[in-house]
């Protein structure tokens, strides 16, 4: 019981927004140099690895492409999380997160879009083909879109928070179309290789560069993300500063 | 003047991301239509000219009627009616102003576009030219519309009704020049030139009836 | 320089607001415009800042610049809307209204932060105007008064919503304008504080006009 409260309570002073600045300033240089370090590892091995024999060199594009679009959908189940935890916990912090998280998001997904293309022209001849997969991803990256739009339109944070968690959340089903979209659809995209039920498919000299450029993919990711949180704190506090100024203006007359 | 421009921009770049919306609009309209169509990639790449035209024509129409519903709704225009400077003018650089905020921003995205619908590179350049040169005759048009409904409540959808049909000379020039470009033997100037032709000539008349419109919109 | 207004009248819609109206007004003279709602004030205002066009009669500058047309190009305007954007900051609303405004001849505005300090509100022109409660952003927008050098001042309630304070202080530039020669023409139920300021006792139009569509 005791240990129960305890932890609630641990989790209620990472609500508090200054214990989240002191906690963020202290994690957030480890994490940059962890970051740093999984990507000099993960390029090193990605280029010295052997090409395919299909596709040759082009194959090296997947070792970003793939952690690129894993978490294009990470983040949006981040997002989704923190909606959640807006909407049902009223958590103040969850809100920031969900805000902080959607640009970081649409730029994974964009990287991904990008790295897809310049694979596909010359693999399949095209730029972009609509199948089931590239298409769900393409709205998935709309959808980044648009949440930043609404929560640039909203300026009051209080008001927006509410609204755009709902969206978040009615948006979440876009995540399993994704994921399942090779497997429901015969499309030309190829379908998972990697987190399969029976095993990974892909030949060890390929996985190893994968899985270190996937680690290094998801820590940049949680690094940007908790530096973009603290930023949006900042901001807000700036904004109240600014609000009780101009109350506290001509009052003296 | 290029003080009036400089507010604009910046107005449009701040509040709510007028200049964004526009863009993400363009993109959405242009990703729907595979869906209609089918992801057929001979078919998107002949027809993808045509679709890029028309959603850039129902992108830059969004944002028109804002152009002096919000200077009247805060009293902003009526400072400016009263001022020594011709109104023609004030409203000539509020259309240039609105264009590069929201049309400039829809050239720079159409190449994007063209690749999704399998368009070469000689396609997409064409496109683009014609989409620089004739999207300010769209904000030109569509300046008029926004004066006569500067006055109405939810003169949104009217902006757009009453400037679409005067908007289509610019789709048929623009497509038609895009076609000529890509198709050999028709040659690709002549419908640029006429392209040209009809946004200087909106760059004129639509400022002096925007303003005519708006001097005696007012109460 | 006089201004001059001969026989005015204005209609809104099918309706006759007030029918000859005149008055002449001075260099350093203000005008008080009284009467209750509906009365016509805030119309004769618009039709003096030549938003409104007269049904009839005359408005003249005598004595001013030549090249005038309307004297409505030597006039602010302050209406019941501030004519400031709420996502810019005050100083860029102001610096717009100075550089886009510019001065008319005879004079010359104040800079931003002088015009701040006139009304009292130092140190927040850096916010942007949303962030001001209603009393501030009249205030701002009387700063615009005074950062573009115009003769004729025309203000519509100008101070509906200020308190007591802001009152005074509001006299004191409309006062600070009538010593260096200004006209001001305000339309008010509060008393302004003004010294010299001649009355204009507003009570709408009351006989019967028929207007066009009207046989009588």
């Amino acid at each position: 019981m005791s240990e129960n409260s305890l932890a609630i309570r641990k989790f209620s002073d990472l609500a508090n927004p200054t214990r989240f600045l002191a906690l963020a300033d202290r994690v957030l240089p480890w994490l940059a140099a962890l970051t740093a370090l999984f990507f000099v590892v993960g390029l090193w091995l990605s280029f010295t690895t052997e090409g395919d024999y299909q596709q040759g060199e082009t194959v090296r594009i997947m070792y970003v492409h793939v952690p690129a679009a894993w978490l294009s959908m990470m983040c949006y189940s981040v997002m989704a999380l923190a909606a959640l935890g807006t909407l049902v916990w009223r958590h103040p912090l969850a809100d920031v997160s969900s805000r902080a998280a959607a640009p970081i998001g649409a730029c994974f997904t964009f990287l991904a879009l990008v790295t897809g293309s310049l694979w596909g022209k010359p693999m399949w001849g095209a730029w972009w083909v609509w199948d089931a997969r590239l298409t769900s991803v393409f709205v998935l990256f709309l959808m980044y879109l648009g949440l930043m739009a609404l929560n640039r339109a909203m300026d009051d944070p209080a008001r927006s928070s509410r609204v755009s968690a709902v969206l978040v959340l009615v948006g979440f089903v876009n995540i399993p179309i994704i994921k399942f979209s090779v497997e429901w659809w015969n499309t030309l995209h190829q379908p998972a290789s990697v987190l399969r039920l029976d095993g990974p498919t892909i030949d060890p000299e390929f996985l190893r560069p994968l899985v270190v450029m996937a680690i290094a993919f998801t820590l940049l990711f949680f690094t940007l993300h908790i530096a973009a949180m603290r930023n949006e704190i900042w901001r807000r506090r700036v904004t109240s500063l600014r609000r009780l100024a101009a109350r506290s203006a001509g009052r003296e007359m | 003047m290029i003080a009036l421009f400089l507010r604009d921009l910046k107005l449009s770049i701040r509040a709510g991301g007028g200049a964004m919306i526009g863009v993400l609009f363009f993109m959405t309209v242009v990703a729907v239509i595979p869906f209609g169509v089918g992801p057929d990639l001979n078919l998107l790449a002949r027809i993808g000219p045509a679709i890029l035209w028309i959603g850039a024509l129902l992108a830059s129409l969004l944002g028109l009627d804002r152009l002096f519903q919000a200077e009247r709704e805060d009293g902003s225009l009526d400072l400016m009616l009263m001022q020594e400077t011709p109104l023609l003018v004030t409203v000539f650089v509020k259309c240039a102003a609105h264009w590069a905020a929201t049309g400039l921003p829809l050239v720079i995205a159409a190449p994007l576009l063209g690749l999704f619908m399998n368009m070469d590179a000689l396609a997409i350049g064409a496109t683009m030219l014609t989409l620089l040169v004739g999207t300010p005759a769209i904000t030109f048009i569509g300046a008029v519309g926004a004066a006569v409904a500067v006055s109405l409540p939810r003169g949104g959808l009217l902006v757009s009704i009453l400037v679409l049909p005067l908007a289509i000379p610019v789709l048929i020039f623009g497509v038609s020049a895009v076609y000529a470009a890509i198709e050999d033997p028709a040659p690709f100037l002549p419908p640029l030139m006429i392209l040209a032709a009809i946004t200087l000539f909106f760059a004129v008349i639509g400022p002096v009836a925007a303003a005519a419109a708006l001097r005696h919109a007012s109460d | 320089m006089r201004l001059l207004a001969e026989g005015l009248s204005a209609r809104r819609g099918e309706d006759l607001i007030f029918n000859d109206i005149s008055f002449a007004l001075g260099a350093g003279e203000a005008l008080v415009v009284t009467g209750p709602n509906g009365s016509g004030k805030s119309t004769l205002l618009r039709v003096l800042a030549g938003l409104l066009m007269a049904e009839k009669g005359r408005l003249k500058l005598e004595n001013g610049p030549p090249e005038i047309r309307h004297p409505s190009e030597l006039s602010h305007y302050l209406g019941h809307r501030n004519a400031m954007k709420r996502e810019l900051t005050v100083a860029e609303n102001l610096s717009f209204w100075k550089n886009f405004m510019g001065d008319s001849p005879g004079g010359s505005g104040r800079n931003l932060v002088e015009a701040v300090e006139a009304v009292g509100l130092r140190g927040i022109a850096h916010l942007p105007f949303g962030y001001l409660s209603a009393g501030q952003q009249r205030r701002m927008a009387m700063a615009k008064l005074i950062v573009a050098y115009r003769p004729i001042w025309i203000l519509d309630e100008p101070t509906a919503a200020l308190d007591a304070g802001a009152d005074k202080l509001f006299a004191g530039l409309v006062n600070a304008h009538l010593d260096t020669g200004g006209i001001v023409i305000a339309a008010t139920h509060q008393p302004l504080g003004l010294e010299r300021a001649r009355q204009l006792q507003m009570t709408g139009f009351v006989g019967i006009d028929g207007g066009l569509w009207h046989d009588a």
